[in-house]
């Protein structure tokens, strides 16, 4: 397939993932509460029937609900618009910018400790196969992998707290909060360290797990022989032959993980209090706050959709089969 | 070394034992026993004998390219070193440099995201054999004598054809120029007009380099045309050893005289059919009977066959057989 | 009975042999069976009720206990003991992990099947749908529908919620494979032989197909389990499980939620969440066992190590020195 055509298909793909999370929100947003009005504006605040009917024409519910009421409403989301919270009263949009830097600080964080050191350390376990390294790292990925995130958080939280006096809540303590994070760098990485230390430990066995099985497929291969063949040593042929293509499929593997990884941000930050989307989301389900609720998965949704289809593209770039063609 | 008119040979395969030791069960398989040859400077040796009698088997364990689970024993040298005792650092030096290899099925030994031309290159620039800049101009001679244009040395493996995958291949084995070059199945998996190009090609490297070739086939036609000396393997061992024409006109050991009749046009080749006209299969390596391995399938067999393994008997000048019904001596490897 | 399927009884006999010797698989089976004995024998390894409230001396809940002033596992904070708790807990969340996980592997494989034979727009249509589920971040969006379909007022239990939306979203991966899977069965001989003589597409599939998938489809059915299981815990520990019915991730939410930390009531919060790991990772040791022993990795890489050179014998030895 040529890189046109794959192309088109991974953006084609997006747009109908997208066209499906928007649907389902859109009908989610008539289900939930009584009246979309109320819905938009909040249960308790009192306002004026001239912003009710401004509202009622801005979103169109005086029109039919497809295709009209569907069609205004998504302008509206593609506007920003995403109505206002019941619990914070302010608009979704806002709130949502304004927690969104703090989740990308913590899986951004998360994600490149555990990416290189799953990266290397799953390439050491695939070489050295059936070694106690191999069989440690198999054993910690399992271990990882079938422990529910929010309950390794909840043992760090207690051990870190109680062990190391490390701070259990928040991105910065409360006498910094409101001054700009890079002033209070030392209090921030006290707060970051156990959240980010707990999503590694997580992301780590995942990514560990397919850097293994993906470097012994390829140190299977003919051309690995080949190159051993050429008088190559063992760390020659890894360096110049494996370790390409045993990465190609991470990139897509590590795309198709980030649902994954939003699933870690939302428990992480619920057992921290850390200030983020994930925290937000799980606020806004307990306090039922709907449009916040919708809010919030409309931006993790189309995030991990927009990541997904960057990491697509970033793929056609690496590999020569498709670039070349 | 006394008398230089007369050639010593580059490799001198002696009493090479292989096993492997099944990674399920832990049964060893004995894929080669008491192998011994030789090869001379510019010889053209044929590996012949069905599938799984141990050619490629053969020519991995003297680049010792086989994997943990096998065991060597015996010795290879090559011009005066043992191959079988250098380390693993010495023995890189040789790989290349001195012996290359096409592999089996080659389709895939290219690495798919290398540029051709560069993973020639990388063999080159490897062993220090010359600068950068010198090497790069080499690709493109050794491309354009392969019949590929240089260009081409720019592209990827998955824009080749198959044929030019596998000239290709065989470029990127001449990059060093080494003296002996192994070409396991150089022709098996490409059509009828892309094989012959590339036994051409291995014609003309025959004449223009003097280099020594072993060839591992199934097509007795392509030993017929390109080879001096064959080596006719049946189950891990060699059953018959000699000249090509005395070979083919007189086998000794029943096993090469069935493969010759199975073959009885040499220019029309079809392994699989050859094959099927031996009536029975190979022994499994991990149940070996003791006497004759070809006992079993043997259609003039006597009774100690079947208990005893008969040696590699000199039955004429350098034409060596196993088999009981032989008359010689015994051969002096 | 079928030819084939007859050849799956012998097969998992054979099975049976090797498993047996295979330490992984037998821990893996171990932790998950001693899991559900705890859950069928619950009350019979408790002496309270979960919902009992724990007294003292003078009548005032025993609240945070530590093991052994209360039971084996203490009590919580408001006097429940926590070994009873979890005793009954491993019902719930046993209950919903494996309803839901037969959920996904039902509805997994019939469409992987109806995908792989069938093929044409169907298999276009339902590979597509995978495409996107694949895409889409599952939690959040198992959160809002967890919260639309409360909404709604159906008066379905919250834990059949939990199991549909479970169910009805992990099926992706099991469709994958068993198409795949399918796919390369329906060319072989003896389909096409069945198709010439003219055999329904039914009797194909009930008789040559399924009994080749089914090895695949329970060592993959094994992991969708801990999936599941641990999907469970996850959303019960946001609270959304049945706080009348409390599951592992119920118990984990009321830890976290009444300060089980602050207080320092490790009985409380540790043994919940070993339970999760203890099934999680019995099913995932199984699975992977299974799915190795479906398709074992038989040889290794090309760099795993040199071929042994062995010493020849001193016989032999000799004897190439005389040659030189
Ligand atoms: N790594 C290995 N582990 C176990 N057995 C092996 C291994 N490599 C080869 N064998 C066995 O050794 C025997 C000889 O194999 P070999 O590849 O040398 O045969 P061959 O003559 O080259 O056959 P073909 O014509 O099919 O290429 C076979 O029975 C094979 O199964
Ligand atoms: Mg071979």
């Amino acid at each position: 397939m040529s890189r046109r055509d794959l192309l088109i298909r991974k953006l084609l793909l997006s747009l109908v993932t997208m066209f499906v999370v928007v649907a389902i929100n859109f009908v989610l947003f008539r289900i939930l509460p009584g009246d979309p009005v109320r819905a938009v504006i909040g249960r308790n605040v009192k306002i004026s029937a001239e912003v009710q009917q401004s509202l009622r024409e801005q979103f169109g519910l005086d029109k039919p609900v497809f295709p009209d009421q569907f069609f205004s409403t998504l302008g509206q989301w593609a506007r920003g618009n995403l109505g206002v919270s019941w619990s914070l009263r302010k608009p979704v949009a806002e709130i949502l910018v304004a927690k969104l830097w703090n989740t990308l600080l913590l899986i951004g964080l998360g994600q490149i400790l555990s990416i290189f050191l799953g990266v290397v350390l799953g390439l050491f376990a695939g070489w050295k196969r059936k070694t106690a390294l191999d069989v440690g790292a198999l054993t910690f990925s399992l271990i990882a992998w079938a422990t529910p995130t929010f309950w390794l958080g909840i043992i760090l939280l207690a051990a870190g707290s109680s062990w190391l006096g490390l701070p259990t809540r928040g991105i910065v303590s409360p006498e910094n909060v409101g001054k700009p994070l890079y002033t209070v760098i030392p209090d921030l990485m006290a707060h970051l360290f156990l959240p980010t230390l707990t999503l590694s430990i997580l992301y780590l066995g995942e990514y560990m797990l397919i850097m293994r099985s993906s470097i012994l497929e390829v140190l299977s291969e003919d051309y690995i022989l080949t190159a051993k063949a050429k008088g190559m040593s063992h760390w020659q042929v890894l360096w110049k032959h494996a370790l390409k293509n045993a990465m190609l499929p991470i990139v897509t593997i590590v795309a198709l993980n980030l649902g994954f990884t939003v699933s870690g941000a939302i428990y992480i930050e619920t057992v921290f209090s850390y200030d983020g989307l994930g925290k937000l989301f799980q606020t806004a389900l307990t306090k039922q706050d709907y449009p916040l609720l919708q809010g919030a998965f409309l931006l993790l949704a189309v995030s991990v959709i927009l990541a997904n289809m960057l990491a697509d593209i970033l793929y056609t770039y690496l590999d020569p089969r498709v670039k070349a063609s | 070394m006394h008398n230089t008119s007369v050639k010593s040979p580059l490799l001198r395969v002696r009493h090479l034992s292989t096993e492997f030791v099944m990674p399920v069960d832990q049964r060893v398989a004995r894929a080669l026993e008491d192998v011994s040859f030789d090869v001379y400077p510019g010889q053209t040796i044929g590996l012949v004998g069905e599938s799984g009698c141990g050619k490629t088997t053969t020519l991995m364990s003297v680049m010792r390219l086989l994997p943990a689970n096998a065991r060597l024993s015996g010795q290879v040298f090559f011009k005066d070193t043992d191959l079988l005792t250098l380390n693993e650092k010495s023995m890189r030096s040789y790989r290349w440099k001195e012996l290359a290899i096409v592999f089996q099925g080659a389709m895939n030994a290219l690495n798919p995201v290398m540029r051709v031309g560069e993973q020639i290159r990388e063999a080159i620039t490897l062993h220090k054999l010359m600068d950068r800049e010198q090497a790069e101009t080499r690709v493109g001679e050794l491309l354009e004598m392969v019949g590929i244009p240089k260009e081409r040395g720019a592209q990827y493996p998955f824009q080749y054809s198959g044929g030019m995958r596998q000239r290709a291949m065989i470029a990127m084995a001449l990059a060093c120029s080494p003296s002996l070059l192994f070409a396991d199945e150089p022709t098996t998996a490409l059509d009828v007009m892309v094989q012959a190009q590339v036994l051409e090609l291995l014609k003309k490297i025959q004449q223009d380099f003097g280099l020594a070739i072993v060839i591992v086939t199934h097509d007795l036609g392509v030993v017929a045309e390109l080879c001096d000396t064959v080596v006719v393997m049946y189950g891990g061992k060699v059953a018959e050893y000699g000249p090509v024409d005395m070979i083919y006109n007189a086998p000794q050991h029943p096993y090469t005289q069935r493969l010759l009749e199975s073959f009885p046009d040499l220019a029309r080749s079809d392994p699989s059919e050859a094959l099927a006209s031996i009536p029975g299969t190979p022994p499994r390596l991990t149940e070996l009977p003791p006497g004759c391995r070809f006992e079993p399938r043997c259609y003039v067999r006597l009774e100690k066959c079947k208990f005893e393994a008969p040696p590699l008997l000199e039955v004429n000048d350098n034409h060596f057989a196993a088999c009981h019904l032989c008359k010689g001596a015994e051969a002096r490897f | 009975m079928q030819e084939s399927w007859l050849l799956f009884k012998r097969n998992l006999a054979d099975f049976w042999k090797t498993f047996r010797h295979n330490r992984m698989g037998l821990m893996g089976a171990f932790l998950v069976l001693t899991a559900i004995l705890l859950a069928i024998f619950a009350p019979l390894v408790t002496t309270t009720s979960p919902n009992e409230i724990i007294r003292d001396a003078n009548g005032r809940g025993l609240t945070f206990a530590p093991p052994f002033v209360h039971g084996p596992l203490g009590t919580d904070d408001a006097g429940h003991d926590v070994w009873a708790q979890l005793a009954f807990g491993a019902r719930i969340s046993l209950t919903v992990g494996f309803l839901a996980g037969f959920i996904a592997m039902f509805v997994g494989s019939l469409l992987g099947i109806l995908a792989g034979y069938f093929g044409g727009w169907l298999d276009n249509l339902i590979m597509r749908i995978t495409d996107v589920l694949l895409v889409i971040p599952d939690l959040p969006l198992m959160l809002v529908l967890v919260a639309a379909i409360r909404q709604l007022n159906l008066q379905i239990s919250p834990l059949t919620v939990l199991i549909l939306v479970i169910g009805l979203l992990y099926w992706t991966s099991t469709a994958r494979l068993v198409r795949s899977q399918v796919l390369t069965i329906k060319e072989r001989q003896f389909v096409a032989r069945a198709r010439a003589i003219g055999a329904g597409h039914i009797h194909i599939i009930r008789n040559h197909i399924l009994p080749q998938i089914m090895p695949l489809i329970v060592a993959n059915t094994v992991l969708i389990l801990s999936t599941a299981i641990l999907i469970e815990s996850g959303l019960a520990f946001l609270g959304l499980g049945d706080p009348t019915q409390p599951s592992w991730g119920t118990m984990l939410n009321f830890a976290f939620d009444r300060n089980a930390i602050s207080n320092n009531a490790w009985w409380f919060y540790l043994p919940p969440g070993l339970a999760i790991v203890w099934v999680s990772l019995g099913c995932v040791l199984l699975g992977n066992v299974l799915e190795e022993m479906l398709n074992p990795r038989l040889t290794g890489h090309h760099l795993e190590g040199e071929a042994r050179v062995v010493k020849i014998t001193g016989e032999e030895a000799a004897h190439a020195q005389h040659l030189g």
